[in-house]
């Protein structure tokens, strides 16, 4: 059965295939799930992203038990000691006379302990911080930071492909070079460039705003010469004569009837770029340039396991890295299948 | 022709190099106050090494003729200074150019010589567990952080213990032989360049199969079966040939995420190359250094785009530049 797709039913028909997909559905949940923990992680964290304590640097992950002296218990976690070895390294000894019940939405978080006992559900990191409240609190920052990046250099990308394809000649050859100029540097080069540039007495909302900036700057060029030779083409259609002769102002003529015609295809490219700034940011906070360090990111907390030393004696650390791992290939799959399914080169 | 081509693309790029380096020129001065003042405070430069490169870098004058007078010093092979190793950058800048040429070299090699053949053999077994489990792989492959990925494997060898755990010589360096020199930088390169094309050997393998895929739908080979050849010449002389071609086109752009990629796992890895190279003068604000070596690494995706072009000409007898016009 061949049938003519109109826009719509070709991007309903994407839902539907999308649907249909058990995996992109999976990913699609596990995306909403781990910005829901994001969201709620004031509630979900037993302690606040700064809250340290320098007696437990590195403390392995606490156990929480039910099971003391052969009955069973509200859970508990029992208190750690810590001691040094043989050759000066610290070791946590389970300190089995120290018991510290789990309160339950105590104080307005979800689990916490009373105060001379710590609770490290995934280990602590070098200034005693909980690994587990800084990943979520840093899943704030990571997974907002690819949203807000791709948006804006999405509308950048939309906007200058858009009105160089339309108007063509020397407004498309002048923006053409500009984008040309962006994708010569080679990205991470353009980023660091770009950072040098921001001045260092920043605080953390700026930073947060200029890490947005320089990841935005550096993905519209690409996009803005995909739409630019989709407009080019979408020029000559006869809707846009008909807009035109009727005297439609131009910007009005390429946001509604020209960047329309290419959601489909960015659509798709949304999320692949997503997932590449999420990846960019934790680039460049894993070196010390983005999001810097008492505000969490899951790039930031991985630059303590760029130095081999500490992973070796406290591998939970790399957590984060799993996380950015999962949240990456969820936005890849999606937008994998959205392009399969919106791409009609890509259908069998 | 195809020197009036090369030609032709040299002076393009020539200019967009030009803009490039305004770009990185102007961002420098963007930061808010002069980074002189942060010179003069240090102890370690003397005021007249100061005042002479303020004179020399024309730090008084209007933007654009201190960007015209820092381009024909750049022509001159005057680079500037790197405050921070207390020499001029091109002291600095060669042999880290060198070394990422390497670890970009290798790495380019062991993608396309993995990628290629595992495409064609994804494409060949179409929907069977080869073909899956590549694909399952190269997802992974394709998500993971390329830096994360180099703290595992660096875990993983210092659990092990064989390969050295990251810098590019051994303390002994200089006691060695030639043969036991090449030996020792083999071994220091095999963590960082194995990582390195792992990710973008993913995506490759990818685009491989696809192309394989679309060419083996071809009427051609149908055709090349119908008369009866065999399935090793049908694939490995009509289809592979074709399937080939669009790859070479992409190399251009693989060497812009190669150096990007690169300069992460030269820091993780801590590989003495020119991204390294590149965060330490961001970090000690060195200005210079900062500007050369990003126009370095411009210049370095301009080479490899044009080598891109040629290669293109060569492999595909179709593209004529000079018809064009």
């Amino acid at each position: 059965m061949k049938k003519i797709f109109n826009h719509n039913s070709r991007i309903e028909q994407a839902f539907a295939s999308f649907h249909c997909n058990r995996l992109s559905m999976l990913c699609l949940w596990v995306l909403v799930i781990l910005y829901g923990l994001a969201i709620f992680a004031d509630f979900i964290c037993p302690y606040s992203y700064k809250d340290e304590d320098r007696d437990f640097s590195y403390c392995p992950p606490t156990a929480v038990e039910f099971w003391d002296h052969g009955r069973w218990e509200r859970p508990f976690v029992h208190g750690r000691a810590l001691t040094f070895n043989s050759v000066h390294r610290r070791v946590y000894v389970i300190d089995l006379s120290r018991k510290y019940p789990l309160h339950f939405l105590k104080g307005g978080r979800l689990f916490t302990v009373d105060a001379p006992g710590r609770f490290y559900l995934w280990g602590a990191d070098a200034r005693g911080r909980d690994l587990f409240s800084r990943v979520w609190y840093g899943a704030r920052i990571s997974l907002s930071i690819g949203l807000l990046g791709v948006a804006i250099s999405f509308i950048l990308g939309l906007l200058i492909g858009g009105i160089a394809g339309y108007y063509g000649g020397w407004v498309d050859r002048v923006l053409m070079r500009l984008c040309e100029m962006f994708m010569m540097i080679p990205g991470f080069y353009l980023m660091l460039a770009l950072r040098a540039a921001v001045p260092e007495n920043f605080n953390s909302v700026q930073v947060y705003v200029s890490v947005v900036v320089i990841l935005s700057l550096i993905g519209w060029a690409s996009l803005a010469r995909i739409i630019r030779g989709m407009a080019l083409s979408l020029r000559e259609r006869d809707f846009v004569l008909v807009a035109k002769s009727l005297g439609v102002p131009d910007i009005v003529i390429i946001l509604k009837h020209i960047l329309p015609q290419t959601v489909s295809y960015s659509m798709a490219t949304l999320m692949l770029t997503v997932s590449s700034y999420i990846l960019a940011e934790a680039g460049l906070s894993v070196v010390g340039l983005g999001i810097q360090d008492p505000v969490p990111s899951w790039g930031n907390l991985l630059s303590d396991a760029m130095g081999i030393v500490p992973v070796i004696f406290a591998p939970w650390i790399l957590l984060p890295g799993l996380f950015i791992f999962i949240a990456v290939m969820c936005f890849n799959v999606i937008g994998d299948t959205l392009r399969d399914a919106l791409d009609p080169m890509f259908r069998d | 022709m195809m020197l009036k081509h090369v030609f032709y693309r040299l002076c393009s790029t020539m200019l967009l190099l030009l803009a490039v380096s305004f770009f990185t020129f102007w961002l420098m001065h963007a930061t808010p106050g002069n980074f002189f003042d942060s010179l003069r405070l240090n102890p370690q430069i003397s005021q007249e090494t100061v005042a002479r490169y303020e004179k020399l870098y024309h730090l008084n004058d209007p933007l654009l003729v201190q960007y015209g007078h820092w381009i024909i010093n750049i022509l001159h092979g005057e680079w500037g200074y790197s405050f921070y190793y207390n020499v001029p950058v091109t002291h600095v800048l060669g042999g880290r150019l060198f070394n990422t040429f390497i670890l970009s070299f290798t790495s380019l090699l062991l993608t396309w010589g993995a990628a290629i053949p595992l495409g064609i053999w994804a494409a060949l077994r179409r929907n069977q567990w080869v073909d899956r489990t590549l694909s399952v792989f190269s997802f992974a492959a394709f998500s993971t952080p390329s830096f994360f990925l180099a703290v595992l494997v660096l875990y993983a060898a210092s659990r092990w213990g064989v390969l050295p755990l990251g810098g590019m010589h051994s303390p002994h360096y200089d006691s060695m032989t030639i043969i036991e020199k090449i030996r020792d930088t083999a071994l220091h390169l095999i963590i960082p360049a194995g990582v390195l094309s792992l990710s973008s050997m993913a995506s490759l393998q990818r685009i491989m199969r696809g192309n394989m895929l679309g060419v083996l739908r071809q009427q051609y080979i149908l055709a090349a079966r119908a008369k009866g050849l065999p399935e090793g010449v049908v694939i490995y002389r009509h289809a592979l040939r074709n399937a080939f071609n669009p790859l070479v086109t992409l190399l251009g752009y693989e060497f812009a995420s190669l150096l990007s990629g690169a300069a992460l796992i030269e820091i993780v890895c801590s590989w003495p190359g020119l991204g390294s190279l590149l965060l330490t003068a961001v970090r000690s604000k060195d200005v210079y250094l900062v500007m050369s070596s990003t126009l370095l690494a411009g210049v370095l995706l301009i080479v490899g785009n044009i080598l891109a072009d040629i290669l293109l000409t060569l492999v595909d007898p179709r593209i004529r530049y000079g018809a064009r016009k």
